[in-house]
């Protein structure tokens, strides 16, 4: 295969690393029309590179970088580009490490929530970019038997997912987040979140649109459970052991209207 | 290689001149997911979309249903920004494959990529960055090009790059390293004038005598684009291609300059940054429309020099 | 609590109310297809390598950023968690870097 092997070319190497280490020099040999080294012209690389991978990040986590404001933003980026370079060309799954970063990163630790938030940001892209596929359909239900009702599996659909917080993760995205109709939601002000909510987060993109809500903890214990491959009945009665307020009728009604699930084994 | 079909659908099919490699010969636009609905909705009589290959690399969603409604209406051209071509190592074979599947999928009538590299190792950079022309890079450049068109079955069209430094080491004009690229591999040339204009104010280069040296013969498709104005270590200026305005007047005269010389090509309108409200595009293509039109028409007037252009493109 | 069980009757009486009272799948269909392409710009990453930039990033002194002492000024200061609590301190603990 032609390409495979060749021997390295002086100063290619040291290009790389010093395209996004302040502590490599330029490397020999990169220079302006008169000649002489151009450490300002090559700069330029170094701003591109930096500047488009940081924009990359703020695309993909626009709630993060509201929260943050975007001085910081741009400042935790260059910190998290530095460790983490992208490993693909395919910049839309890039940033998969924002919220262990965030949970590790020192300076932040005052807000906590903020790698919850990041990790239902990654899941909102995860499920904007997830393969097309129709949701459980009314009659993988109604089609069935009754006594064969209880054993029933269904699995995640490739969009969907449950992030679990300790934080209102919902409310604050939606209301540091751009919303569908393009707008800010600016009505809901900070006062109305009360940050001593948990919340479990739903995300679904049954069609095109994404769509996040929080499931009250009955629902999110039942979803957990059937996404976790239980079956049905096992799944209601585990429900309804946790949370006396458990409704069975509603719950369905929501895996059905939610298109979070797909019939196991693929088709609906 | 056949995809003349892929112009027989959409509004330009009502229009002359598909070009040497499936798309017509008229101004086209860089597609961005915030104009979508408007084009949808509007059906502007515009030569072509192109896309970046990178942004239809998920799995499903609303960036294929939106590609596909637009290829049903229009010619696409599938322009590559992340397959680093410059690079020393191999070429991402997954990559590759990815645009295959992009290829088969939607029937570009072109595919094109950078005369630059963007990884090292396994390391992404997202940039396009330079490399020396040198008969090291030469061999692996085209050993390169030889094989995306191995894998994707098509003649795909090399990018002129803008540059903002050069190197020591190089021993080879860029233009001779072009010419060259094209004599090993048959490849197509993308000619990206306003990449001549900022490498040629970079560079101190001359605009003029470095597309006279350009192997014109080679070109399947023209990027016109805006730059920006910054100044180097010695404060002389540094143009930043930045695709974030319209296209200058200096890149216009030297765009009119040479579709008079060569006839009429496909050419496209890059704004990537800072985009502008769908009609501001859609006026900077017409702009570059309208030049193609009175190059076709000054052509029918002169069959000396249609005959020429029926050369060029053949 | 009691231990309850999901016996065939009262699944079945769930799905049958279940189904009863659905407001999908047509609705959302319908609504999905109206603003089909009307696109959610944040959260979608627009690959543009190759576009420059004039933005400062890097090309200045401060070349690893400074977000070890600058302070956030997004809205998340204005979010402060219950009981006087801004995060745990066993976490601010945490190694501090050496630079």
């Amino acid at each position: 295969m032609p390409g495979d092997f060749y021997p390295p070319l002086p100063g290619r190497a040291d290009f790389a690393s010093a395209l996004t280490d302040a502590g490599v020099s330029m490397p020999d040999g990169i220079i302006g029309p008169d000649g002489a080294p151009a450490p300002k012209r090559f700069n330029v690389y170094r701003n591109n590179v930096m500047s488009s991978l940081s924009e990359a990040l703020a695309q993909s986590y626009p709630a993060l970088s509201n929260l943050l404001g975007e001085d910081y933003f741009k400042a935790m980026a260059r910190v998290l580009i530095a460790q983490h370079l992208p490993q693909s060309a395919v910049l839309l799954s890039y940033g998969a490490e924002m919220p262990e970063f965030i949970e590790a990163f020192p300076p932040l630790a005052a807000y906590p929530y903020l790698a919850d938030v990041a990790r239902l940001e990654w899941a909102w892209l995860r499920a904007y970019h997830a393969s097309d596929c129709a949701p459980l359909a009314v009659e993988a239900l109604s089609s069935r038997a009754p006594d064969q009702l209880g054993t029933l599996k269904l699995c995640l659909h490739p969009a969907a997912a449950l992030i679990s917080s300790r934080y209102p993760i919902v409310a604050i995205l939606s209301q540091n987040r751009v919303a569908q109709s393009g707008r800010m939601d600016r009505e809901a002000g900070k006062t109305s979140i009360d940050m001593s909510l948990s919340q479990v987060a739903l995300v679904t993109r049954p069609d095109l649109a994404v769509h996040v809500e929080a499931l009250d903890p009955a629902s999110a214990v039942f979803f957990q459970a059937l996404a976790d491959g239980k079956a049905l009945g096992f799944a209601a009665e585990h429900a309804l052991a946790a949370h006396s307020d458990f409704d069975l009728t509603v719950c369905l009604r929501k895996v059905l209207e939610t298109g979070a699930f797909i019939a196991a084994g693929g088709k609906a | 290689m056949t995809q003349q079909h892929l112009t027989s659908d959409g509004p330009s099919a009502q229009n002359a001149g598909a070009g040497p490699h499936g798309l017509p010969c008229r101004a086209g636009a860089g597609l961005k997911p915030e104009h979508v609905a408007d084009i949808l909705q509007d059906s502007p009589d515009i030569g072509f979309f192109e896309v970046h290959a990178e942004n239809y690399m998920g799995d499903g969603g609303m960036p294929h249903r939106q590609l596909a409604a637009i290829r049903e209406r229009y010619p696409i051209s599938l322009h590559g920004v992340g397959l680093s071509i410059g690079a020393e190592g191999p070429l991402d074979r997954g990559h590759l494959s990815r645009l295959k599947a992009l290829v088969q999928r939607y029937q570009p009538g072109q595919f094109s990529e950078h005369l630059a590299w963007s990884t090292h190792d396994t390391t992404y950079f997202n940039d396009l960055l330079p490399l020396p022309y040198t008969g090291e890079t030469l061999t692996r450049v085209c050993d390169h090009i030889d094989q995306v068109q191995d894998v994707l079955g098509l003649r795909m069209l090399l990018e002129n790059p803008s540059t903002y430094v050069a190197f020591a080491q190089s021993t080879y004009a860029e233009t001779d390293f072009l010419k060259e690229i094209v004599r090993r591999t048959d490849c197509g040339l993308l000619l990206d004038v306003n990449n001549v204009h900022v490498s040629c104010v970079n560079q101190q280069w001359d605009a003029k005598t470095y597309l006279e040296s350009f192997p014109v013969e080679a070109v399947g498709e023209v990027h016109l684009g805006g730059h920006a104005v910054d100044e180097d270590d010695a404060g002389r200026p540094l143009l930043i291609d930045a695709h974030d305005r319209e296209v200058d007047a200096a890149v216009w005269a030297l765009y009119e300059a040479l579709i008079g010389r060569i006839g009429p090509v496909p050419t496209l309108i890059e704004w990537d940054n800072d985009v502008p409200a769908w009609p501001v595009l859609m006026n900077e293509t017409m702009a570059a429309n309208a030049i193609l039109e009175a190059e076709r028409e000054a052509r029918s007037d002169q069959p000396d020099a249609v005959a020429r252009e029926a050369r060029l493109a053949g | 609590m009691t231990k309850k069980t999901m016996t065939a009757a009262v699944l079945a009486s769930a799905v049958a109310g279940a189904l009863a009272s659905v407001a999908v799948p047509q609705e959302a269909a319908a609504q999905a297809k109206e603003k089909c392409y009307g696109v959610s710009l944040k959260g979608q990453n627009d690959c543009k390598a190759g576009a420059g930039t004039t933005c400062a990033g890097t090309s200045t002194v401060d070349y690893q950023g400074n977000a070890w002492t600058l302070v956030p000024k997004g809205t998340c200061v204005d979010m402060d968690l219950p009981g006087d609590r801004h995060g745990s301190l066993e976490e601010l603990d945490r190694d501090l870097p050496k630079a």
